[in-house]
């Protein structure tokens, strides 16, 4: 299906992004320093990550390996050969004075991700991507009039994938975003974290008529949220039709998002634009790859946001729609493929019968314990384990859908196990022989005609005893236990 | 250091006894000479408990007590190393250079660190933010550079082995100038980890030594694969010794390359390498014409490159982290400016000026990615070369060394000192410089040996059979023993 391109007061929008991806690697790019987010200041450091004179820069194989891996699972080209180059600029928080990262030639080339917006499905093509590593950081705030630098990101690995110009709305971008942060997550190359900056994105965005010539081009930086990629992209659209449509010319240049005010202010221009004067690093011989370990990543491969959510379409009955909320939340999939596994194996869910509660159960009051409380409320007291019997009662008709919902909350508050509070708030089962063979014997009692059939050989009645039985308790016997009382106090129906 | 050793083990002196012997000889005649920029403090304490330990284990290697002199751009842990400039004012290293670790961990005594161009950076010591060296032989000429220090401490006796840097001839040129060896080895052979880098991908460690046997043991001791260093590379070092002990002169193909012996060659120079020639030819040795028709861009090519790697090496010297700060107070961007200004030397800013623009937009491809493309050319020259001759002969210096102030200002001409010593570091081939006798002035005069990649045995198996004959000598030393105590 051709899908249209979104216009934007007649103009179309031309977009390209800059990610930058910090690794899960457990030791730094070019030392051995560890990789960490949150450390007091400057105590990840060691003599090469703060540029000491005489030291060298051995690079991190599992950097590459990552590298690789991400590559791979987004259909990138390997390069045999690439190469770590040097780009220069002064700043406090770049130790060398210099950034070692790939220029000429990248680890990786090519490769694309399929995006989904409500116009429809597009490719999106990814030009490139690069290993280099990450700078410290500037830190203003405290004593006045002072700046301070903690170098612990100084030299933490980072990859950068560099989009084609392909994307055509904000909605566009944030749904690449979303899935290449996925991807990372899945296969393990980067936590995608946007708060700790482990996953940073810069906007290169320009308008033309449909079809027709490509515009000047802008920079936006600083852009660290979802929310503000799109709110950048929105106010930098209006602003250069607003320029354009006024016969203006748009200067290229590098401009900065500012989220209080939701606007893009100029940071530089072309002319300011630095000189980074890249050369070869003459202490880092050429990057050749290791072929087996191309093959190991390859064969190593974990199942992809976009396979996983295309099997549980398929094999789950799930809709798209919500196959992808599951996915795009990859702790969330787990935790239903969890539940789902367990469900089957409880009798009066298996089939699939518990399967529609379930998903629904999950985007519903899962999802929003998720987004209230984070991924803990997917583990500990509310783990998938402790849900579905939640799920099978409210199959078996012991407890009711809602009430299901209420206790699960009520868990999810207090980090209690929804069966305690079950049983705590008189929801429980009964269980207790006594009082079942009571509930069986008066059953039975006001019900002499239906004993007589069944004895008589209708043994289909048998569902209906455990029925009143249920009703007598209001749902809170326990069937199995109500079962076996029957069957003893009614004999075999001959 | 075989005699060192056999003294050493027969008891005939002890190892402090003899530290005591070359820092008394250095506080003797380095107020005079200058070649030191500090003495190490520790030096006899370790040369005792070496004693101590020699006492109830025995010595294992010929490094065992051995005294040794240090560049200051060669880091030990705990020690400023100054690269004999203002801007690692107060520095001191976090860690030792690996081939400094590799000789003090065979038990090597070190005896203090010598005086340098600053960075490296210069062909007589003239640069060094200290003050210049002297040469041994006459104290109104230059030491040559950049490691003078070390080569004019091995000449002087102030250590029996030292080591320097090279980068463009700065163990060869100052190793003719003073009269003694100077190997810079293979590129990827020594660990440069620990050395302050000035062309990184030119840089290697090397030693001054009087004899070539010294210099083999010292080499062996620092080569092999430093997982600090990635382009050191895995070669057995014992490769070398294998090669020296393998080496006969008779039959050994020498390569002339006769367009090097043309103008600009001092006459004496020539003559002294002509001798050189004859006698080797009598052993055997068999000459071949070469031909390296490149060789001529060595220097165009060498000032490109290295300046454009000095410039991206320095940037890390900012003020920011550790050495020199400037006092006056200002915005980011004065602090660097103030702080680089007043940190660094002349010779150092012209280097930075000159590889910054070399690296610019719009001028790199004229600039750097051609002397890139001359380079290939220069190693293909060399590699075509060593297909018909087993190694090349060339002097080291196009002249004796020269007086002070004779070519500070003319850094062309300073530059042109290494003329012969370049083209070696630009193919990444080992070579060294050896003793060929005195001129009329009796200033040393240097041959220059350059082999195929890996061949530092058999240079310096060549070089043991010419410096047997030539050894210049010691030089008059008494002249020097008057102003004593000038040591830093």
């Amino acid at each position: 299906m051709k899908v249209g391109i979104p216009l934007f007061r007649g103009w179309e929008v031309v977009v390209g992004l800059e990610v930058h991806t910090q690794l899960l690697t457990r030791t730094k790019m070019f030392c051995r320093c560890e990789n960490r987010f949150g450390a007091l200041p400057n105590t990840l450091v060691c003599p090469v990550c703060l540029a000491h004179p005489g030291t060298l820069p051995v690079l991190n194989s599992e950097a590459v390996r990552l590298g690789l891996r991400a590559g791979l699972a987004a259909g990138c080209t390997v390069n045999p050969v690439s190469v770590f180059e040097r780009k220069h600029y002064f700043y406090p928080d770049l130790p060398k004075g210099y950034q070692i990262s790939q220029y000429s030639h990248p680890l990786l080339s090519g490769g694309s991700l399929r995006v989904r917006t409500p116009e429809g499905e597009r490719t999106i093509r990814i030009h490139r991507m690069h290993l280099e590593e990450d700078a410290g950081k500037n830190l203003h705030a405290g004593i006045p009039d002072k700046s301070h630098v903690d170098l612990n990101r100084a030299g933490v690995p980072l990859l950068e994938i560099v989009s084609e110009p392909d994307i055509r709305s904000p909605d566009e971008a944030v749904d690449y975003l979303k899935r290449l942060r996925q991807l990372l997550r899945a296969t393990r190359v980067s936590d995608g974290n946007m708060e700790e900056g482990s996953f940073r994105c810069d906007i290169n965005l320009s308008v033309r008529r449909p079809g027709g010539e490509f515009g000047t081009r802008v920079e936006i930086k600083n852009v660290n949220s979802f929310r503000f990629v799109h709110k950048a992209m929105l106010f930098e659209i209006d602003r250069q039709i607003d320029a354009v449509e006024a016969g203006e010319r748009i200067r290229q240049e590098t401009r900065l998002f500012d989220p209080s005010s939701g606007r893009t202010k100029p940071m530089r221009s072309k002319e300011e634009a630095l000189d980074y004067r890249y050369f070869p690093d003459p202490d880092l011989p050429p990057l050749v790859v290791d072929q087996a370990m191309v093959e190991e990543e390859r064969r190593a491969m974990p199942e992809l946001p976009e396979h996983r959510a295309a099997r549980l379409v398929a094999s789950a009955g799930l809709t798209v729609a919500d196959s992808e909320t599951l996915v795009g939340e990859e702790a969330l999939a787990d935790y239903f493929e969890e539940g789902l596994a367990l469900l089957e194996a409880v009798p009066q869910a298996a089939g699939g019968k518990g399967r529609e509660r379930w998903i629904s159960f999950i985007l519903s009051e899962v999802l929003r314990e998720l987004n209230r409380r984070g991924e803990a409320v997917l583990s500990g007291e509310t783990s998938a384990t402790r849900t579905v019997p939640l799920i099978a009662r409210v199959c078996s008709g012991e407890l009711s859908f809602s009430q299901a919902k209420e206790v699960y909350q009520t868990a999810a508050e207090e980090g209690t196990d929804p069966l305690v509070i079950v049983s705590r708030s008189g929801l429980a089962q009964i269980s207790g022989d006594g009082e079942l063979l009571a509930l069986v014997e008066a059953v039975l009692a006001e019900n002499p005609a239906e004993v007589e059939a069944y004895r008589g050989g209708k043994d289909r009645l048998f569902a209906f005893f455990v029925g009143g039985v249920m009703k007598k308790s209001r749902g809170k016997a326990n069937p199995e236990k109500v079962g076996e009382i029957l069957r003893e106090k009614l004999g075999s129906p001959s | 250091m075989a005699e060192f050793a056999a003294g050493r083990d027969e008891e005939r002196f002890t190892i402090e006894e003899v530290t005591r012997y070359f820092l008394e000889r250095a506080r003797e005649i380095d107020g005079t000479l200058h070649a030191c920029l500090s003495l190490n403090d520790n030096a006899i304490n370790r040369a005792r408990q070496l004693d101590n330990r020699r006492r109830r284990e025995g010595a294992l290697s010929p490094f065992y007590g051995f005294p040794v002199m240090i560049k200051d751009n060669l880091e030990i842990k705990g020690s400023p190393t100054t690269c004999a400039s203002r801007i690692l004012e107060g520095y001191r290293s976090l860690r030792t250079a690996t081939a400094v670790r590799r000789l003090l961990s065979l038990g090597a005594v070190v005896l203090g660190k010598t005086n340098l161009d600053e960075f490296a950076m210069g062909s007589s010591t003239e640069n060094s933010a200290f003050g210049p060296t002297k040469n041994p032989w006459d104290l109104r000429r230059v030491p040559g550079g950049s490691s003078g220090g070390s080569a004019a401490a091995v000449a002087a006796g102030i250590a029996p082995l030292a080591l320097g840097s090279d980068t463009g001839g700065s163990i060869r040129q100052p190793a003719a100038f003073c009269g003694v060896i100077g190997v810079k080895p293979t590129y990827g052979r020594i660990s440069r980890s620990g050395l302050v880098a000035f062309a990184s991908s030119l840089d290697q460690i090397g030693p001054f030594a009087t004899g070539a046997e010294d210099a083999l043991e010292c080499l062996v001791a620092m080569a092999g694969r430093d997982p600090l260093d990635m382009t050191t590379v895995a070669r057995d070092p014992e490769e070398m010794r294998r090669e020296f002990d393998q080496t006969t002169l008779s039959g050994l193909r020498l390569g002339i390359p006769e367009a090097l012996f043309g103008d600009g060659l001092d006459p004496e120079i020539r003559e002294r390498i002509g001798e050189v020639r004859q006698r080797l030819g009598s052993s055997g040795v068999r000459e071949e014409r070469v031909e390296l028709p490149h060789a001529a861009s060595g220097i165009n090519v060498y000032y490109v490159l290295a300046t454009s790697e000095a410039a991206s090496n320095l940037c890390r010297f900012d003020g920011v982290r550790y050495g020199h700060r400037t006092a006056k107070t200002g915005a980011l961007r004065e602090m660097y400016e103030e702080t680089r200004d007043e940190g660094f030397g002349l010779e150092v800013k012209r280097r930075i000026l000159l590889g910054t623009f070399a690296l610019s937009a719009g001028y790199q491809e004229a600039f750097y990615k051609k002397a890139r493309k001359v380079q290939a050319m220069i190693r293909r020259d060399f590699l075509e070369a060593f297909t018909r001759c087993d190694l090349l002969m060339t002097p080291t210096s196009p002249t004796p060394p020269f007086a002070f102030g004779e070519k500070t200002g003319d850094p062309l001409s300073m530059y042109l000192s290494d003329i012969y010593t370049i083209t070696a570091n630009l193919a990444g081939l080992p070579a060294l410089s050896v003793p060929a006798g005195r001129d009329k002035n009796g200033l040393p005069v240097g041959v220059h040996l350059i082999g195929p990649p890996w061949s530092e045995g058999r240079l310096l198996k060549v070089a043991g059979e010419i410096s047997r004959h030539y050894d210049p000598g010691l030089p008059p030393l008494h002249a020097m023993s008057a102003g004593a105590g000038g040591v830093r």
